[in-house]
């Protein structure tokens, strides 16, 4: 009882000295330069010169320490030793691209990139089209959108059992392994078996991000003009040409879209790699790697630098957003 | 959207039909989870859930009374008896077979009679009785041991979700975890509503730029942040605390926030803030008076994003909270129980679904702002 008590008072506490700032810094401003006195146009004038800064300073506060600081601090820890003291120039960056381990990362990191964006964007667009046709589609598109909700580290949980393994002369409790006995086949330890355990950890993001293409790409189908696809059937298109011919392309803009998240998704995958295998038996990633480096290794520079490393891979997204920000204002 | 499918019936029950797998597919893993976590332990670890409504075969060990026991030996007629039931432990079931010796646990049927190296008989009833029989006095300080073959009905029980709250810590951790993510909710959408509406309605230099940022920074990888805000917490003695994983996490939650929100308050209707301008109201009185109000949806959307990244997140706890008691959240938890409870599924699967709960029940009702959130969020 009293942990809640604690619990509900700092969450109070937090959340009303946020809204206090935004409240009195208004008012204060208002008391400075009071709207309705002698000098009502020059007061209204500078207030208004003032107010967007108290509207955005703890945003952009909060983003320069956040984000944009961390950025900068990143690069120069880079170039130090383990506790960011002695300069060391490039020796992270030399010591990385040597690393067995980065090398791993890396190899492993592009299969996740290429498998996993393909495969969540291909389900979902399935998804997608076949759940538009039936009544019970609404409910259909719920239950596949369902592990969205789910923490990675949950995922986690329910995978792992599923790929559970036995000794080969009791009965299996995993679901996997049991179809395989039962299909005469010897079970196996899914996420020891070195390169494929790769594709066993991917299922999971898989099976999470499946939902949200097929809602993005669901909404996207949804908005095509009915006029193409009567045209194309008037044209005796059969239901599969329609969707490979007139619906797909359509929706190229969208489908990049899906692709572009849920690569940058992956790029940061952690926890499932964390809690699946640790790394272990050649499943190494990224952004494991780096925490890795920064708990268990206590090597700030060296982890600094594979964060680097990631940042640099979403850069040409992140410029590209910007672009296409940039066009839309 | 119909007509085009619509003519062949066979097609139609092949949509039905491929749907119906891609459920089937997609729940599955979380139904074998929550069936699991109501399982008795002991039928859980030597059978698959799939079978939780059919009977398990399970073996038991047990030891019949030490004859030396006072009272554990009495006569009948010209024997010396020790009786009892092999479920006197606890437990239920259809006895199958039994054994004397673990080399061969299920050496006789039920009924039968074996008959040990001193003369001893020993028999078992299907109902689980036992009976050892012999014609003098039994001695010794320990019980004969009965190996027995049991075909157990499905057992459900709530005793794993009794043991997960009260003694494995879930119960706290729950707390904890509720302490970060009600206040990482709220304040980042405070905090970008009102920079939404500085970007998207008042003039001031420098605008573009700052829109353009906070594109730029949706998709900086957070793994970038944590060791220099480490180094900075360490340095300004906030430390591991919870106003520090809420800033965090506002902070990385931020830039989306204000990007929808901004998005979402610039096509409001441009009349409603003019008049109310002309009116006399000041850019605060018409943010809290008329935008928050119209951007209800909105708000909604990111809060239930927001909420749920919050709730599952693991790295950002793991970095800036403490690995106690006060600060261990759920995720964090069950991480330390994959480690530490690895085979436990018992354990594991009622943990898993404590800390599940919540966001699917946000989830499922919900739903329609999460998505209208998602295809602000993503399609432009």
């Amino acid at each position: 009882m009293e942990q809640l008590l604690v619990a509900l008072g700092s969450m109070a506490l937090g959340v009303g000295a946020c809204a206090l700032y935004f409240w009195g810094s208004n008012r204060l401003l208002d008391l400075v330069f009071p709207a309705r006195s002698a000098h009502a146009a020059a007061n209204i004038r500078r207030a208004n010169l003032i107010r967007p800064w108290l509207f955005l300073g703890p945003a952009v506060i909060i983003l320069t320490v956040y984000l944009v600081y961390p950025v900068l601090n990143s690069i120069w820890l880079s170039l130090h030793g383990r506790t960011g003291e002695e300069f060391v120039g490039l020796d992270n960056y030399v010591w990385l691209f040597g690393d067995d381990g980065f090398r791993e990362s890396i190899r492993n990191n592009l299969l996740w990139l290429v498998v996993v964006p393909a495969a969540s964007t291909f389900f979902g667009l399935i998804a997608a089209a076949l759940t538009d046709r039936i009544a019970w589609g609404n409910i259909a598109k719920s239950l596949i959108f369902m592990p969205m909700a789910i923490s990675f580290i949950g995922a986690s949980v329910i995978w792992k059992f599923i790929y559970d393994v036995r000794a080969a002369d009791v009965e299996q409790i995993g679901l996997l392994n049991a179809i395989v006995v039962a299909l005469g086949g010897a079970p196996q330890a899914w996420i020891a078996l070195p390169f494929w355990n790769n594709f066993f950890l991917m299922v999971i993001l898989i099976w999470i991000q499946t939902g949200f293409a097929m809602v993005i790409l669901s909404a996207a189908l949804r908005g095509i003009p009915e006029e193409t696809v009567e045209a194309a059937v008037l044209d005796g298109a059969n239901p599969l040409q329609i969707f490979l011919k007139i619906k797909v392309p359509q929706i190229w803009g969208t489908i990049a879209v899906v692709w572009t998240t849920i690569t940058i998704l992956v790029l940061k995958v952690f926890d499932i790699v964390l809690a699946m295998t640790n790394g272990q038996w050649g499943t190494q990633v990224l952004a494991n790697f780096m925490f890795d480096w920064m708990f268990r290794g206590l090597d700030f520079g060296r982890a600094a630098t594979i964060a680097l490393v990631i940042m640099a891979l979403v850069v040409p997204i992140m410029i590209w957003n910007i672009r296409e920000a940039q066009k839309d204002a | 959207m119909e007509g085009i499918a619509g003519r062949k019936p066979a097609l139609i029950w092949a949509v039905h039909l491929s749907v119906v797998l891609l459920v089937v597919l997609w729940t599955l893993p979380t139904f074998g989870l929550l069936v699991s976590s109501f399982r008795d332990k002991d039928q859980l670890s030597v059978s698959g859930w799939w079978t939780s409504l059919t009977s398990t075969e399970r073996n038991l060990v047990v030891r019949a009374p030490a004859p030396d026991d006072k009272g554990a030996q009495r006569q009948e007629g010209a024997f010396h008896v020790i009786t009892g039931n092999v479920f006197d432990g606890g437990g239920a079931g259809a006895v199958s077979a039994f054994g004397v010796s673990s080399q061969d646990p299920s050496a006789f049927a039920v009924g039968e009679t074996a008959v040990l190296k001193d003369g001893e008989r020993v028999s078992v009833t299907e109902t689980g009785d036992f009976r050892i029989e012999a014609d003098q006095p039994m001695t010794g300080k320990r019980g004969q041991r009965l190996f027995v073959t049991v075909l157990e009905p499905p057992l459900f029980t709530l005793d794993n979700y009794r043991t997960v709250l009260l003694s494995e810590g879930i119960g706290r951790s729950f707390i904890n975890t509720l302490t970060v993510t009600i206040p990482a909710t709220i304040i980042p959408i405070l905090i970008a509503a009102f920079a939404g509406y500085a970007l998207a309605w008042m003039r001031f230099p420098g605008r573009t730029f700052l829109v353009a940022m906070v594109v730029g920074l949706i998709v900086v990888p957070l793994q970038m942040s944590l060791i220099p805000l480490l180094r900075l917490y360490t340095d300004i003695g906030i430390g591991k605390s919870y106003v520090g994983i809420w800033l965090a996490h506002t902070g990385f939650g931020l830039p989306l926030a204000i990007y929808l929100l901004r998005n979402y308050i610039k096509g409001l209707p441009k009349e409603i803030i003019e008049s109310a301008r002309v009116d006399g109201a000041s850019d605060f009185e018409i943010f809290v008076k008329i935008v928050l109000p119209l951007s209800f949806p909105a708000l909604a959307s990111f809060a239930i994003f927001q909420f749920l990244w919050v709730w599952n997140d693991l790295l950002v706890a793991t970095v800036f909270l403490g690995n106690n008691e006060e600060q261990l959240v759920m995720t964090g938890r069950l991480r330390e129980l994959l480690g530490s409870r690895g085979g436990n599924w018992e354990i594991l699967t009622a943990s898993a679904f404590v800390s599940i709960a919540v966001p699917l029940a946000v989830f499922f009702a919900l739903q329609r702002y999460l998505v209208r959130g998602l295809l602000a969020g993503s399609v432009k």
